[in-house]
C-alpha cells in the first residue's frame, strides 16, 4: 500500500481543522487573556455562527456564493450581539468572578443550546457550498471550497493581529490586559472594552461556525467538540497568549487530523484530552507559554 | 457525648422520621420518585462537601458516579456477583479513582481545578464510549433480573418493589447524613470551612491544607460513586450518560439550588430540582434551558441557596 495519498489527506484535512481551530480557540484565548474569564459558552457561539449560516442560506434566494457572503459578515454581527448583550446581563453582575462565570456560563451554553433546539430543530442541516470547484490531485479529488476556509482564516487570524499590535483599540485592549486598574485611572473604559472583547471573542467562534458549514452540517449539539478542542488548544498554547494559541492550533489540528486518519477518533481525543489535563497540572504555564504572570 | 450541634441534629433526626412516613402516602409513582431523589441527594451531598464544605468546584463528579455505576454494574452483569458484593465493589472503585485523580488533581486550584475535573470527567465517558462493546456505549446494558434481589443477614430484599428499594435507599440516605454530620459538625468540620475561607492562614496555623483537601475529595468521590452504584443496582441499567457532563452539572445545580455549605441543602435543591425536571421534560424536550436559566438566576441573586439563604438571614446553626 502506498501511504503517500493518506498522509497528503491527513495533511489537508488537518489544514483545514486546524484553521477553524485556529478561530475559535483564539476567540477563547483573548476572551481569558483580558477578561481573565474562563467562557464555557463559546462553542456555542461557534454552532450559532454555523445554524446563522443555515439560515442566511435559506432566506437569500440566487447562488449561494452571495448567501455565503452575506452569512461571513451577518452571522459573526448576530452573534457577537447576543454575546455583547451576556456579557452586560450576566458577566458584569457579578464582577467577573472566576468561579461563578464559569456556573453561569454554564447556564448560557444551555439557554443558547436549547433554544437552538427549539428554534433550529433537531436534525442536521447542510448547506450549499458557495463554490463546488474540485482541485486534481494525481490519487484523489479534493474540495478547493476547504483551501478556501484555510485562506479565510488565516486572513482573519491577520486582521486580528493587526488590529491588537497596530491600531489604539488594540492598543487599549493590551493595556486593560496588561493591568486593568491602570488602564482604567488612565480613563480607559474597562467595562466597554470587555463586552466589546466578550463579543468579539463570540464573532471569532462564529466566523468559524459560517466556514464550517458548508463542510460539515450544522445540528443544534455541534458546539461541544469546538469547546473542548479549543480548551485543549488554549491550554497547550499557554493561557492567554495569542501565539502560542496560533502555534498550538496548527500542532493540535494537524495531528487530530493525522490520528484520525489513522486511529478511531474517540482515541484521538481521549489521548488529546488526558495529556492536555496533564499539562494543565504539571506545566499550568502552557508548552508555549512563560511562567505565571 | 454531647453533640455538636444539637439543633441541626433533631433537625436531621425529623427530616428522616417524615422521610420514612412518606411512603404511606406517597403515590407508587411518587414513591418511586422518591427513590430516585434519595439516591440523587447521596451524589449531591458527597459534591456538597467537596464544594460547599471545602470550596473546591468540580466539573467532573459524574466520573466517579460513574466509576461506581460501572464498577457495579459490570461486575453483576459479566461476573453474576451478588448485588451486596457488587455494590461494596462499586463504592470501592469510586474510592480508587477518587484517591488516584485526588492525588493529580489537587495540585491545581480554583479555574484549572473546574477544567482539569472537566477533562478527566470527559475522558472516563469517551472511554466508556471507545469500549461500547464491553460497556454497551450510549445503548447501555439492562442488568438480568436474576440480578434484581438479594438476602444479606437473613432479610430477603427484592429490588422490583418499589417499598423494598425506597427503604433500602433510604437507609443508606441516612447513614450518609449521619456520616456527614460527623465529619463537618464540630471542631473538625471547621478544618474545611477553614481551608475554604482562607487556605493560608490555615496553612500557617499549621495545619496540612492538602490532606484536609484530599480527604474532602476522597469522601466527595467515594458518596458519589456509592450513589451511582446503588443508582446502577436499584434500577437494574447502566449506560454512557451516567458519565456525561450533564450529570456532573446536575450535582452542581442541586447543591446550589439547595444551599452549598449546609447539610440539608442537597437534599431540598435535588427534591426540588427533581420535580421540576421531570415536570418540563414531560412538556418539551428543550427542558434543559430551565437548567440553564436557572444556573445564571442563582449564581446572579442567591449563590448561598434556599438554605444557605435561611442560614444567612435567621438560622445561624444551619450548617
Amino acid at each position: 500500500m502506498d501511504l503517500a495519498p493518506y498522509l497528503l489527506l491527513a495533511l489537508l484535512e488537518g489544514m483545514v481543522q486546524a484553521s477553524v481551530l485556529m478561530l475559535t480557540a483564539l476567540g477563547l484565548s483573548l476572551v481569558f487573556g483580558v477578561m481573565r474569564v474562563v467562557n464555557v459558552a463559546h462553542g456555542q457561539f461557534f454552532m450559532l455562527g454555523a445554524v446563522g449560516a443555515w439560515l442566511c442560506a435559506q432566506a437569500i434566494p440566487g447562488p449561494p456564493a452571495i448567501g455565503f457572503a452575506v452569512a461571513l459578515i451577518a452571522a459573526p454581527l448576530a452573534v457577537g450581539a447576543i454575546a455583547w448583550a451576556a456579557d452586560r446581563a450576566i458577566l458584569r453582575r457579578i464582577g467577573y468572578d472566576p468561579e461563578g462565570t464559569i456556573v453561569s456560563t454554564i447556564g448560557l451554553l444551555y439557554i443558547l443550546q436549547q433554544s437552538a433546539l427549539i428554534g433550529f430543530g433537531p436534525d442536521a442541516r447542510a448547506v450549499d457550498p458557495p463554490f463546488s470547484h474540485t482541485l486534481r490531485t494525481p490519487w484523489f479529488g479534493y474540495s478547493s471550497y476547504k483551501l478556501f476556509i484555510v485562506a479565510v482564516a488565516i486572513a482573519l487570524v491577520a486582521a486580528l493581529w493587526l488590529i491588537l499590535r497596530r491600531t489604539r483599540l488594540g492598543l487599549i485592549m493590551r493595556a486593560t490586559q496588561f493591568d486593568r486598574e491602570t488602564a482604567q485611572n488612565f480613563g480607559i473604559r474597562v467595562d466597554r472594552v470587555y463586552s466589546a472583547v466578550f463579543a468579539v471573542g463570540a464573532m471569532l467562534a462564529a466566523a468559524g461556525g459560517v466556514l464550517v458549514v458548508p463542510n460539515q452540517q450544522a445540528h443544534y449539539l455541534m458546539g461541544t467538540d469546538p469547546l473542548l478542542l479549543s480548551f485543549v488548544v488554549v491550554i497547550v498554547g499557554g493561557l492567554g497568549s495569542l501565539p502560542g494559541t496560533i502555534a498550538a492550533a496548527v500542532l493540535i489540528g494537524l495531528s487530530d487530523g493525522l490520528l484520525s486518519v489513522f486511529f478511531s477518533p474517540t482515541l484521538a481525543a481521549i489521548a488529546s484530552t488526558l495529556l492536555v489535563a496533564l499539562v494543565l497540572i504539571f506545566r499550568p504555564q502552557g508548552l508555549f507559554g512563560r511562567a505565571a504572570a | 457525648m454531647r453533640s455538636a450541634n444539637p439543633r441541626l441534629l433533631l433537625l436531621c433526626a425529623a427530616v428522616v422520621a417524615a422521610l420514612f412516613a412518606l411512603q404511606f402516602v406517597l403515590s407508587e409513582y411518587l414513591v418511586l420518585t422518591a427513590t430516585r431523589i434519595l439516591i440523587l441527594a447521596i451524589f449531591a451531598m458527597g459534591y456538597n462537601m467537596l464544594m460547599g464544605y471545602t470550596g473546591m468546584l468540580s466539573l467532573g463528579h459524574a466520573m466517579f458516579f460513574a466509576a461506581g455505576v460501572y464498577a457495579a454494574g459490570l461486575s453483576s452483569y459479566y461476573w453474576g456477583l451478588s448485588l451486596p458484593l457488587a455494590f461494596v465493589l462499586g463504592v470501592g472503585a469510586s474510592f480508587a479513582v477518587s484517591l488516584v485523580t485526588g492525588l493529580l488533581v489537587l495540585r491545581t486550584q480554583a479555574v484549572a481545578f473546574m477544567i482539569v475535573t472537566l477533562m478527566f470527567a470527559q475522558v472516563t465517558y469517551l472511554t466508556t464510549l471507545q469500549f461500547s462493546d464491553i460497556t454497551g456505549g450510549d445503548q447501555g446494558l439492562t442488568l438480568p433480573t436474576g440480578a434484581r434481589g438479594f438476602t444479606l443477614m437473613g432479610i430477603a430484599v427484592d429490588l422490583t418493589r418499589d417499598s423494598h428499594r425506597y427503604n433500602l435507599a433510604l437507609a443508606l440516605f441516612t447513614a450518609t447524613l449521619a456520616g456527614l454530620f460527623a465529619l463537618t459538625q464540630g471542631r473538625r468540620g471547621r478544618l474545611f470551612a477553614a481551608v475554604r475561607e482562607n487556605a493560608g492562614r490555615t496553612e500557617m496555623l499549621g495545619f496540612n491544607t492538602f490532606r484536609i483537601r484530599l480527604v474532602a475529595f476522597v469522601v466527595s468521590g467515594t458518596l458519589s460513586g456509592m450513589s451511582g452504584a446503588l443508582y446502577a443496582l436499584m434500577f437494574g441499567y447502566i449506560g454512557s450518560a451516567f458519565a456525561g457532563f450533564e450529570l456532573s452539572i446536575e450535582a452542581l445545580l442541586f447543591t446550589l439550588v439547595g444551599g452549598p455549605g449546609t447539610l440539608l441543602g442537597p437534599l431540598l435543591g435535588t427534591g426540588v430540582m427533581t420535580l421540576l425536571i421531570d415536570r418540563l421534560s414531560g412538556v418539551t424536550s428543550a427542558y434543559l434551558i430551565v437548567v440553564g436559566a436557572l444556573l445564571i438566576a442563582v449564581n446572579q441573586w442567591a449563590p448561598a441557596g434556599l438554605l444557605g439563604t435561611l442560614r444567612d438571614r435567621r438560622l445561624p446553626w444551619l450548617k
